[in-house]
């Protein structure tokens, strides 16, 4: 049994607007020591779908399956939950000040974390294990920061309380929401090598939500890119960065200032991520492709396989044989690279 | 394209010499003092040449937007001389400053907080013109809209607020604003930042594109090592109020001297799984100390893999190594060779070892 088994999962919101359908038929898997990057643009539902497996959105309408172990989350029953959540499956947030409280002091929040969880520690031992896992995620001086405020840490500091708070309890899946974008790159460094050495020692499943593609290459073995709440493709890393098969996993890499190009021209996706309210019939990314064809506009594409690999999935009508869509993509290119001569041509 | 890297000889467009700023700071230190001094920016010099883009890094906190600041004379300087033009600009009065105010324009970090939400884009845009009283009434309107066209919004959106346009249209109303009064010289502190790759591509484009077009000079300040390498001719690193280590792209990323330099190349995420899989990783320990009470000598000492006794003691000075062109360079006591590794010096194999807190 995989340990997350996320199927179909639909989250709406109604809004003055009208409804705001944040994801909409999400599904994926993951395995104890694996990490799952999900990348996207901003708005495209990662947030909203991590929180609802976890149990965190409000007044939304959910439909799906979150199976956890072989339970599934978003059915279970609350004292069914409590032993889960915060124990089994630990949470980081993006934004580290708001995830502390100011006024209490860091050692006192992480024994509360702990003894609200397991009843059977006393005051000392849930203080001892707080100074231990602040020696885990390399904070100096483990015993004496015990007793300092939040404010007294700096940012990247403070987010490894979070990862040692996240981890207290040995959970057995990690979901981390951006835990490294407020961060400096030596600091973000620092944070992911704890968190991929915990992960190596006690065996945890990770979440990693991140707009940052190189992080992605770095920590993730497999890659969930998303777009106005649905899956556009997903497969093993290697597959994602070198054979990506969606038009919009294309336009992400190609946006990437490249190493070692220098100052060419970037190539920008165009337009900007829907609206999810009232989404036009038809594929959520056609307005913005420049592959689109009349099938796109009118049915929108299923998850499906491609490349003749049971791993990689992509929503998207272009042919799934790796030689007819690479023959596409050669093609466009050659168009693309042809117009902007004649362009130039004509401008000079 | 863009000029390149200007031989010694041309006279820079803005230039740092001897820079420094201090800021009072409270006494909440650990030593209780009531009054003491935040070394933000320490003695930095910098050249920028008409035509080309110098990229300014460093970690969060390391006096970068305090320097860019005190070049666009937003902030008057502690110590040190700030010179335009091939003329000392340090300690002109406000009224001497005007004219320099349109040569020399800024372009904020955050496009959603630095746009007044309440007024409308095309007068936003004109502020330039009516600070300097240029252009009124149906010229002004149609120097906005020529502006907006040039960055690539639609005139029509005169009349619309900030909250209408999204983050890549909002950093494009920055870019107009700035671009208003026909600026020699820009400085863009962070501009693309918070914005996702797709919309950071479109503004890059344009900042490139407006170079080539316009002839502008920019200074570049992003933490963000993979764009400044797409749009810099030259590199200075930051640390801790410092430079510490000065030189073309390909100096910087294909021949890092400075220890600091090559922590903060190897710590950079990679887009690519086959490099970041195979490349020495790097990682620092502890973080940036403290500007108030810097460490002694080579501020980079606590963290350095290589420190020696040495480097407690003295400040290194910023001069070529051995071997190197004379526009590259480093402050470092040892400096490391072509193609040496930092690996070898560090223990624990990358994981963040438990280090000497704050003094
Ligand atoms: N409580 C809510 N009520 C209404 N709409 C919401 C709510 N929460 C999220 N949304 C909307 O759902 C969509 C998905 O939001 P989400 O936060 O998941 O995006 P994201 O991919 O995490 O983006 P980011 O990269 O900016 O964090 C957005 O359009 C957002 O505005
Ligand atoms: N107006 C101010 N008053 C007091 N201290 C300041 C002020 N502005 C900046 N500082 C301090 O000066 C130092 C340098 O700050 P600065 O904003 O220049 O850093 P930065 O390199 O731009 O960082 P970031 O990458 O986070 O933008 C920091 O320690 C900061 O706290
Ligand atoms: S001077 Fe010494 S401490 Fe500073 S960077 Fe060089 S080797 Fe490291
Ligand atoms: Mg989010
Ligand atoms: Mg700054």
């Amino acid at each position: 049994m995989r340990l997350l088994e996320v199927q179909d999962l639909r989250v709406s919101f109604s809004t003055d607007d009208g409804i705001v359908e944040a994801v909409r038929g999400v599904s994926f898997d993951l395995d104890r020591s694996h990490t799952l990057g999900i990348v996207g643009e901003s708005g495209s539902g990662k947030s909203v779908c991590t929180q609802t497996i976890v149990g965190l959105t409000r007044g939304a309408t959910v439909t799906g399956n979150a199976f956890f172990d072989g339970v599934d989350l978003l059915t279970a029953q609350p004292d069914e939950l409590r032993g889960i959540r915060g124990k089994r499956i630990g949470m980081i947030f993006q934004d580290p000040l708001s995830s502390l409280h100011p006024l209490y002091r860091i050692g006192w929040q992480i024994r509360e974390m702990i003894q609200a969880h397991d009843s059977s520690m006393t005051r000392q031992q849930a203080r001892t294990r707080a100074a231990e896992l602040l020696g885990l995620v390399g904070i100096p001086h483990p015993e004496e920061r015990l007793d300092d405020y939040p404010h007294q840490f700096s940012g990247g500091m403070r987010q490894r309380v979070m990862i040692a708070m996240a981890m207290a309890l040995n959970p057995d899946l990690l979901v981390a929401d951006e835990p490294t974008t407020a961060l400096d790159v030596t600091v973000q460094a620092q944070v992911l090598a704890v968190m991929t050495r915990l992960q190596r020692e006690f065996g945890t499943a990770i979440v990693l939500i991140t707009h940052d593609l190189g992080v992605v290459a770095e920590v993730a073995d497999d890659v969930v890119v998303m777009h106005a709440g649905v899956v556009m493709e997903h497969a093993p890393r290697r597959e994602t960065f070198y054979h990506h098969h969606n038009p919009y996993t294309e336009g992400l890499f190609d946006s990437l200032p490249a190493v070692g190009a220098g100052r060419r021209r970037l190539t920008p996706i165009a337009g900007t991520p829907p609206s999810v309210i009232d989404l036009p019939p038809g594929c959520s990314f056609a307005p913005r492709c420049p592959y689109a064809f009349d099938r796109c506009w009118v049915s929108e594409p299923p998850l499906a396989r491609v490349f003749g690999d049971v791993h990689h999935w992509s929503a998207c009508w272009l042919p799934a044989d790796l030689v007819a869509r690479t023959a596409i993509r050669d093609r466009l290119r050659a168009e693309t690279a042809a117009a902007g001569e004649t362009a130039e041509g004509a401008a000079s | 394209m863009t000029a390149s890297t200007a031989g010694s000889t041309a006279t820079p467009l803005l230039e740092a010499r001897a820079v420094s700023k201090e800021f009072p700071a409270g006494g909440t230190s650990l030593t209780g003092r009531a009054t003491e001094v935040l070394h933000a920016v320490d003695r930095v010099d910098l050249e920028v040449f008409p035509g080309e883009t110098v990229g300014l890094v460093g970690e969060t906190g390391c006096g970068k937007s305090t320097l860019a600041r005190c070049l666009a004379r937003l902030y008057d300087v502690t110590a040190g001389e700030v010179w335009f033009d091939g003329r000392d600009v340090t300690h002109l009065s406000r009224r001497e400053m005007r004219p320099l105010r349109r040569d020399i324009q800024v372009i904020f970090q955050d496009p959603y907080g630095s746009l007044n939400p309440r007024r409308r884009v095309g007068s936003i845009i004109g502020d330039a013109f009516a600070i300097h009283d240029l252009e009124k009434g149906a010229a002004r309107k149609a120097r906005v809209q020529e502006l907006m066209e040039l960055v690539g919004l639609n005139p029509e959106h005169y009349n619309r607020f900030p909250a209408d346009f999204s983050g890549g249209q909002r950093q494009r109303i920055g870019v107009a604003r700035a671009l208003a009064l026909r600026p020699r010289m820009i400085i863009c502190d962070e501009p693309v930042s918070a914005l996702d790759v797709s919309i950071q591509a479109q503004v890059l484009n344009l900042l490139i594109d407006l170079q080539d077009e316009l002839g502008l000079t920019y200074l570049f300040i992003t933490h963000d090592l993979s764009v400044v390498r797409h749009v810099s001719n030259r590199i200075a690193v930051m640390y801790l109020g410092r430079v510490v280590e000065q030189g073309t792209v390909e100096d910087i990323f294909d021949g890092a001297r400075h220890p600091y330099t090559k922590a903060l190349l190897s710590a950079l995420p990679t887009p690519d799984p086959d490099v970041a899989d195979s490349r020495e990783h790097v990682v620092l320990s502890g973080d940036l100390p403290s500007a108030v009470d810097p460490p002694s000598g080579c501020h980079f000492h606590p963290r350095c893999p290589r420190a020696r006794a040495d480097c407690h003691e003295q400040q290194p000075p910023l001069e070529p190594v051995d071997g190197d062109p004379v526009d590259h360079t480093t402050a470092c006591w040892h400096p490391l060779a072509h193609g040496e590794s930092l690996t070898s010096a560090v223990p624990g194999l990358g994981i963040p070892a438990p280090e000497e807190g704050e003094p």
